[in-house]
């Protein structure tokens, strides 16, 4: 088929954007239930480098006997602070242990008992032990198994290095992607009767985050312009125990062997936030494995009230593992003790680590149903780019593993279902639509004349503004602030000027991309916090600290508009689970 | 203390308008708790952003950033200045591949040799998930433990004469992956990754120069893993050749 | 567009640094060991030709420039014994139950192994 000049095209039955834990399920999933549909796995990393690589801790499924279903279900969605959508926890929760077994089948080398069978780990907000583990690089085991489990599967192809630009919609459709090579620095039209986006969460939003330089929500801002919501987006993870400075996450798996936080006086200041007694230690769901959001709120209280120790990167606490000795640090978490030493120059053996609590996970993300399907047919997300939701207002350490399996499934096969429905694709439109944005990318970026605005310095305000405003604690002057800022830096990234006008590996054109992206996702946080007066989990309001479950029991929903989101809001799906109140400690 | 500085001695190549790569010096302030990758960012952002590398986790975990740090191989994200301030440091491309531009290489090579050695688990028998995991005691994990850490830096790869020498050498990352698997108790793929691991340019054409290992920053001793690919073929061979009969 | 850029290793990549020289020396301390091997095929050949043969042959071994060699050639082989014995971990992992042998003892029974038969054939031959 004769295509338009100068661009590339190519057709798939699924085209997969993102190439971690979720996206190579995904592909997994369609090349096993379907192996002759073809399926594009489109990533701008090598899959090895996804961010999946970084999760430290453990996958959560419920296996021992002294578990059951509703344990897992019950701990998620009182942990979601009752944002989740109970019939979404509950198919999540079933289909997490068969999930985990099938990583094991690909060779995942889970951490064992002595008699061979699996072992699992206390974990923050769960009352049963039932975090899987693989000594404290899950995420990187898991990955590996995945990428090359993947390797196997001969109707996978993958895009290494292809950077999404925009979705192609024709007739209602999603009808695939343009995507830059970024080797040739040729925008080529992938043309694809459904389309799945892996692309993760958006941390680098934030100045300080355990997320690497990847993480700038591309897929929810690509959905956003496609005209699909995006999804309780004010609900923003901070992770309790960073590394200051670097943001260098340290795993809750230290705290589930028995780790404590002490502030500056050496007190175990949680049990003040109504996570305490402080013993028996260590007791799951109580002190420091509460869940995040209250650890990381007592952190800001703390520091309030004076009683954190101060560093050359702001205040911070101490965790502290001495007292686990050297053997068990060496087997069960020896990759904290290398981060530490090598990051912060303290052996855990003798010291206590310094940590604070960073941006680390969005629980918001692209509107979609349990089964992984947004409002627009023929597209789907999954992962942590997506919002089903089944983490709420808080997600809980080790479920965010497998919703990318259980989830990565399911969107992979409601995609290959809609492959197989939907033929015909319409090339002439994609390939004119790609041309635009050829068009576009020069214009606008590469060659843009009309201003001096530097990437980074744009992209360092964003962060600031981000922290000022949506960080663990807001309020409405702050909140707005931060909306008019991000309104005025998205003005001037219409003055942007490049270094690089090349073609070739030209990394400053793909920074630009980010951050236009960033500016989307940034806007719909700070405008869903600003929308919503109660506090819930993660989003705390200073100036509407009760939670409201008679106007705010809802999804926030973010549409995109010529100027500030429109905002609209969604019921929470509830089965057998009525709001109540968190109690954690006791 | 404020205003130090060190300066980083770039390897530029773009293939656009340059025939021949060339070194560009850049001045950036020096923090005793930065990284070479922290330096680098410094230049693209404020400096110079025609500079194109590969980074993404800042940890060591995701293996992007490997990069010739005064002609030694490492991962940039950990290399801290304070072990070459105050001299300056020369920053290259991964030695024994291509440039594609700057500091980023051409690794399709070493993406085909990963999937050559079949990493993944063979069985004959697949139980359904119903019957649950397959056991495997601590021990037996620990016998493949080592070889399943590789971050697929490519470390090793830049570290290997005879990588550099011998482009179709296999290369240690990629044999000791197929070790990972030959080990793993739950495997049975030994005779099919054979084939390859003893085929030409296999795990002879290694002449244990062993820096390999030295520059591993996951530990995985792939030289180990080569060595002992080398044992395990070896007495297979002469157990193919004299007991013919005792084929699987 | 896209046009790597390939750098060959040089001649002289094994002098750009300490570990690639010093595997360049193990390695070349074969031909010496080559070499001696001709040398020793000779004495054999020496021997069977008779006495006279014998004794001229001896007498060039004991030539300075024949003990110059022998005693690089020692040197070579001392050098090439004792990494061969130290990288012996690398090839053998031997398990003993759950925990895997350390790698000073495999390397230390191949050195005492050695000790012994030197010690063993010294005796023999003094």
């Amino acid at each position: 088929m004769a295509t338009l000049s100068n661009i590339p095209a190519y057709e798939h039955d699924v085209l997969v954007i993102g190439g971690g834990a979720a996206g190579l399920r995904a592909a997994i999933a369609v090349a096993e239930s379907h192996p002759s549909l073809s399926v594009a796995v489109l990533s701008k990393v090598y899959p090895m480098r996804s961010h999946t690589v970084s999760a430290e801790g453990g996958a959560a499924a419920v296996i021992k006997s002294n578990d059951s279903l509703d344990d897992h279900i019950d701990d998620t969605i009182s942990g979601s602070d009752w944002l989740a959508d109970q019939d979404a926890v509950e198919e999540f929760v079933q289909e997490a242990t068969p999930e985990l077994i099938q990583l094991e089948r690909w060779g995942c080398p889970w951490s064992r008992e002595p008699d061979g069978t699996v072992a699992v780990r206390p974990f923050g907000g769960m009352k049963i032990q039932r975090t899987w583990f693989a000594a404290d690089k899950v995420g990187f085991h898991l990955l590996h198994t995945l990428f090359q489990t993947s390797l196997k599967l001969p109707s996978i192809k993958r895009y290494d290095e292809w950077f999404a630009t925009t979705l192609l919609t024709d007739d209602g459709r999603c009808q695939g992607a343009a995507a830059l090579e970024l080797r040739s620095g040729t925008l080529a039209a992938i043309a694809a009767k459904a389309v799945i986006l892996c692309t993760g969460g958006a941390g680098r939003v934030f100045p300080f985050t355990t997320n690497g330089a990847i993480k700038t929500g591309d897929g929810m801002a690509l959905a956003y312009r496609a005209g699909v919501p995006l999804k309780d987006m004010e609900f923003v993870q901070y992770h309790p125990t960073g590394l200051p400075g670097t943001g260098i996450l340290i795993t809750e798996a230290a705290r589930g062997e028995g780790g404590i936080m002490v502030n500056k006086d050496g007190y175990r200041y949680l049990q003040d936030y109504g996570m305490g007694p402080p013993d028996p230690w260590p007791r799951l769901r109580g002190m420091e494995l509460g869940p995040r959001d209250k650890l990381s709120q007592a952190f800001v209280h703390e520091m309030r009230k004076g009683r954190t120790l101060k560093g050359p990167y702001g205040d911070f606490v101490h965790l502290d593992i001495r007292h686990l000795g050297e053997e068990k640090i060496d087997r069960k978490i020896p990759f904290v003790r290398e981060l530490a030493r090598r990051y912060v120059g303290i052996d855990p053996v003798r010291d206590p680590i310094p940590v604070r609590p960073v941006a680390h996970y969005m629980m918001g993300g692209v509107h979609t149903d349990k089964h992984g399907a947004t409002t627009l047919p023929g597209l789907y997300a999954a992962g942590e780019a997506a919002c089903v939701s089944i983490n709420g207002a808080n997600r809980l350490g080790s479920n965010s593993l497998t919703e990318c399996l259980v989830f990565g499934t399911r969107a992979g096969k409601g995609a290959a279902a809609f492959a197989l429905e939907h033929k015909r694709v319409n090339r002439p439109a994609a390939e004119a639509r790609t041309r635009d944005e050829a068009q576009r990318l020069t214009r606008d970026l590469i060659q843009n004349d009309n201003g001096n605005e530097r990437i980074a310095t744009l992209r360092t305000e964003m962060t600031t503004a981000m922290e000022m405003g949506a960080g663990i604690y807001r309020d409405e002057g702050q909140l707005r602030r931060t909306c008019d800022e991000l309104a005025a830096l998205r003005e001037r990234f219409s003055r942007i000027r490049l270094d690089d006008r090349t073609r070739g590996f030209n990394t400053e054109l793909t920074g630009a991309l980010e951050l236009d992206f960033m500016l989307d996702v940034a806007s719909t946080v700070a405008y869903s916090a600003l929308a919503r007066t109660e506090s819930r989990g993660s989003h705390q309001r200073t100036d509407h600290p009760k939670r409201d479950d008679a106007r705010f029991l809802k999804h926030t929903l973010a549409f995109r508009t010529g100027g500030e989101p429109r905002i609209e809001y969604l019921d929470v799906v509830i089965t057998r689970w009525p709001a109540g109140e968190r109690v954690y400690g006791r | 203390m404020a205003d130090q500085t060190i300066t980083l001695e770039i390897f530029r190549y773009r293939a656009e308008q340059d025939s021949e790569p060339t070194f560009q010096r850049y001045d950036v302030p020096y923090r005793d708790d930065w990284v070479v990758l922290d330096a680098i960012n410094y230049i693209k952002d404020r400096l110079d952003g025609t500079l194109s590398y590969r980074w993404s986790c800042r940890m060591g975990v995701c293996g992007s950033c490997g990069m010739m740090i005064n002609g030694v191989p490492k991962l940039s994200c950990a290399a801290f200045l304070k072990e070459y301030f105050p001299n300056p440091i020369r920053v290259e491309p991964l030695a024994n591949f291509p440039v594609e531009r700057d500091l980023v290489i051409v690794m399709d090579d070493f993406i085909e040799k990963l999937g050559h050695v079949k990493p993944w688990l063979i069985r004959e028998d697949m139980p359904p998930l119903e019957q649950g995991e397959f056991r495997q005691t601590p021990a037996q994990l620990d016998v493949y433990k080592q070889f399943s850490m590789c971050i697929n830096c490519m470390l090793c790869y830049a570290a290997c004469p005879v990588y550099g020498l011998e482009p179709a050498f296999l290369g240690p990352a990629a044999i000791a992956l197929a070790q990972r698997y030959n080990l793993d108790s739950r495997d049975q793929g030994n005779a099919q990754r054979q084939a390859v691991l003893t085929s030409e340019d296999g795990i002879w054409d290694c002449t244990l120069v062993g820096e390999c290992t030295v520059v591993c920053p996951a530990h995985v001793d792939p030289a180990g893993a080569i060595q002992r690919a080398k044992v395990t073929a070896t007495v297979n061979w002469y157990r193919d050749v004299l007991l013919p009969w005792g084929k699987r | 567009m896209s046009r790597p850029y390939y750098r060959p290793m040089p001649g002289t990549w094994w002098l750009t640094n300490r570990a690639y020289f010093l595997f360049m020396v193990r390695e070349l301390t074969s031909v010496f060991i080559a070499i001696y091997l001709v040398l020793l095929l000779i004495l054999i050949n020496r021997i069977a030709a008779g006495p006279d043969a014998y004794r001229a042959y001896v007498t060039l071994l004991a030539s300075p420039g024949m003990l110059a060699f022998h005693l690089i050639a020692l040197a070579g082989a001392l050098y090439h014994s004792i990494t061969w014995f130290s990288l012996a971990p690398r090839g053998l992992a031997v398990r003993l139950g759950e925990r895997r042998v350390p790698d000073a003892i495999i390397a230390g029974s191949n050195f005492a192994a050695w000790v012994v038969a030197t010690l063993v054939i010294a005796w023999i031959v003094l």
